[in-house]
């Protein structure tokens, strides 16, 4: 078992033409993603690594190949509408890893998406893997094994350290969610917690959070009702000085609120085992599960 | 990216909002001559007020009231090319280059409003207090009931009866509520229409005629918005911002200067911060944080050496690459290669991770350059501190 995507997935790449889209489209087929459809305006009709049908419109393509995850690589100035053309055209879920989509673009997107029902993960994250599965996104496959931990971030890289960490425990993880480190994002930590707890396999999730907003305090409130799984926590940015964005644009602490020290009390307080170096992620989770 | 409260007000008049007549100065000579103007239509007394950045100028004396036109240049001459330190700003404050010559107000009644982004619900949000005039978070903190909020709801925006709504529980009535109103609205409408991240008016004014003013104005926009906006973007005020953080921006490195004495440079800004935490929590103090990118090509590397090396304090590099996309061997050898163009002479840890991880660390120890090599994060951490003389801030 797994969420949000498994091996029955059929993905579209929206911008599959692009450097980007080229690139990543590719490491996901070696992967063994299904992808059946690509989309570029004014490309249509063409075939992406010969075999891959590519679109001018979502629409077409979800009517010819029955695709139902979109991977979108469209850059920052039209990547808000390529996720409302996905969601119009009816796929369940939408993963944007763009970068540097304007704020409120999202908010209306956001907004959009959940009125049609289609789930958005993103923008300006990683994607979503099911190890031995699906990897719909821009990770390194090999890092992942298919085992027993769901993971959650709103990192990149540091989302691989965790993921690489559980592997070499022996754990290996059910899916990774890069959850995306914009201000405002499609789903949240508490999303992926509530479907990690419906998923059969997920034996406990590894959440990692960072400064700024309050997704992880939201996270820890409803971890607190009860949560049927055990979970790890690391909070980024115990370091970083208020007011400064760390590189991701909704890593800052504003106003005093977002502190690393606030979140991690917050998931404590609600029963997670909160680790305070990125290192001792891997060799927490073994401790909690057990080998 | 932070406006001046000139440009903020420049803005807000244009979409109708009124602000006091007023003029921006760079010399004591100009600061007289725009004070001249203001008496001779008929101002009583104008305030030279500091253009920077930071908050809390009030508190910090970078605003004075002048009862005439000399005495306005002599308040601009003591401001113009000092270092104005306020609540929040550094110990050393900041120069200022500006002043804002404006007409004084009659001010009746001292409100707080500003549109930003409710993170928490996903869309923008009014927040308006009756206690104007005052550092709003100190407010928040004492006061959370004297805090209101009206949510922008994505798709509709600010609705007229929430601003109405707003205006009778901020205690307005009459001309006073009905201006106040257009207010919020209009500035809802300016924070939309400038891809704003904050659009604040502290204090709006009520004046003794029930006017309605904004007295101070603060725009924050938006910077993956500013592409869609070069007239902002030719705004920037490039004297208020940290020069190393603007060089390393050009290269398209994510760069932010910090006290310690071990530098970083880590891919990606996750990572780099859990570098920056494990570097703590070894008992050292990072000197930056930095984010050298998903490639990490030889040019970027370079790049990233040459302007970490410039804090002063740096006494050890430690480099920490995962490689998932990009192989480590590649960055082993981009390391090697960028060295031979910059001169780093403190201690390089290095800790590879990932794609062929193994490889890389070959290189760096067959290297000329001798190299700290480390196989955890943890473990580099604590080689890092250590090269860097122990734990000393």
């Amino acid at each position: 078992m797994s969420i949000f995507v498994d091996s029955d997935s059929r993905i579209l790449v929206q911008g599959i033409t692009g450097s980007e889209g080229t690139f990543h489209t590719q490491q996901c087929r070696e992967y063994g993603t299904n992808v059946v459809a690509g989309v570029t305006p004014g490309k249509g009709g063409m075939l992406f690594d010969d075999e891959v049908p590519i679109f001018n419109t979502v629409r077409e393509a979800v009517a010819e190949t029955n695709a139902d995850v979109s991977l979108i690589f469209v850059p920052p100035p039209f990547a808000a509408d390529a996720v409302m053309e996905a969601a119009d055209a009816g796929v369940r879920l939408a993963i944007c890893i763009t970068e540097g989509v304007p704020t409120l673009d999202m908010v209306d997107v956001v907004g959009y998406c959940k009125a049609r029902g289609t789930r958005l993960i993103g923008p300006n994250c990683p994607g979503v893997i099911t190890p031995g599965q699906c990897k719909v996104g821009i990770m390194p496959g090999f890092v992942h094994q298919e085992g027993r931990v769901g993971v959650i971030s709103r990192s990149g890289t540091l989302t691989y350290e965790a993921v690489d960490q559980l592997t070499r425990a022996g754990l290996g993880q059910t899916t990774c969610i890069g959850i995306g480190g914009d201000p405002v994002i499609g789903t949240t930590h508490k999303d992926c917690l509530e479907r990690f707890a419906e998923d059969e396999k997920t034996e406990a999730v590894v959440m990692i959070g960072e400064i700024g907003g309050s997704g992880e305090e939201e996270a820890a409130a409803y971890i607190a009702e009860d949560y049927p799984l055990p979970v790890i926590a690391f909070i980024a940015g115990q370091t970083a000085p208020p007011g400064t964005r760390m590189g991701h644009a909704g890593a800052i602490i504003a106003g005093g609120k977002g502190t690393a020290a606030e979140k991690m009390k917050a998931l404590r307080d609600a029963g997670a085992h909160v680790v305070g170096s990125p290192s001792e992620i891997g060799a927490k989770a073994l401790e909690v599960l057990g080998a | 990216m932070k406006l001046h409260e000139y440009q903020s007000k420049a803005l807000l008049r244009e979409c109708g909002v009124v602000v006091p007549d007023g003029h921006v100065a760079s010399t004591a000579d100009e600061a007289r001559a725009c004070a001249a103007k203001l008496f001779d239509a008929g101002s009583a007394r104008v305030a030279v007020k500091a253009q920077v950045h930071a908050g809390g100028r009030g508190k910090g004396g970078g605003i004075k009231l002048a009862a005439s036109a000399e005495e306005a240049g002599e308040l601009a001459a003591a401001m113009l090319g000092s270092q104005l330190v306020t609540p929040q700003t550094g110990p050393d404050g900041v120069a200022v280059n500006k002043v804002y010559i404006e007409a004084g107000a009659d001010i009746a009644n001292e409100l707080y409003v500003a549109l930003t982004l409710d993170r928490g619900r996903g869309c923008p949000a009014v927040i308006a207090s009756a206690e104007g005039g005052m550092d709003i978070e100190e407010v928040a903190a004492r006061n959370p009931d004297a805090i209101l909020r009206e949510h922008c709801e994505p798709g509709w925006g600010l609705r007229p009866f929430q601003a109405t709504r707003l205006a009778y529980r901020l205690g307005l009535s009459g001309k006073a509520a009905r201006g106040a109103a257009a207010t919020m609205m209009k500035l809802a409408k300016a924070y939309g229409d400038l891809d704003a991240s904050l659009a604040e008016i502290n204090p709006l004014v009520i004046t003794g005629d029930d006017g309605v003013i904004a007295l101070d104005a603060k725009f924050d926009i938006d910077d993956n918005a500013l592409y869609r906006h070069p007239e902002l973007a030719a705004l920037r005020d490039s004297s208020e911002e940290e020069p190393l953080e603007m060089e390393a921006a050009t290269h398209s490195l994510s760069y932010v200067a910090l006290d310690g004495t071990v530098g970083c440079m880590v891919n990606g800004a996750g990572l780099a911060m859990g570098t920056m935490d494990e570097i703590s929590n070894a008992g050292g103090f990072p000197a930056n944080f930095l984010d050298v990118g998903g490639g990490a090509s030889v040019e970027r590397v370079a790049n990233a050496f040459r302007i970490l090396m410039k804090g002063e304090r740096v006494s050890a590099v430690l480099i920490n690459i995962f490689g998932g996309i990009v192989r480590c061997d590649r960055v082993a050898n981009g390391v090697i290669e960028a060295l031979k163009t910059v001169a780093v002479d403190v201690p390089i840890v290095v800790r590879l991770q990932g794609t062929n991880a193994k490889e890389g660390r070959e290189i760096l120890r067959e290297s000329d350059r001798e190299f700290i090599v480390a196989e955890t994060l943890h473990e580099a951490a604590e080689k890092a501190v250590a090269a860097a003389g122990g734990g000393t801030a």
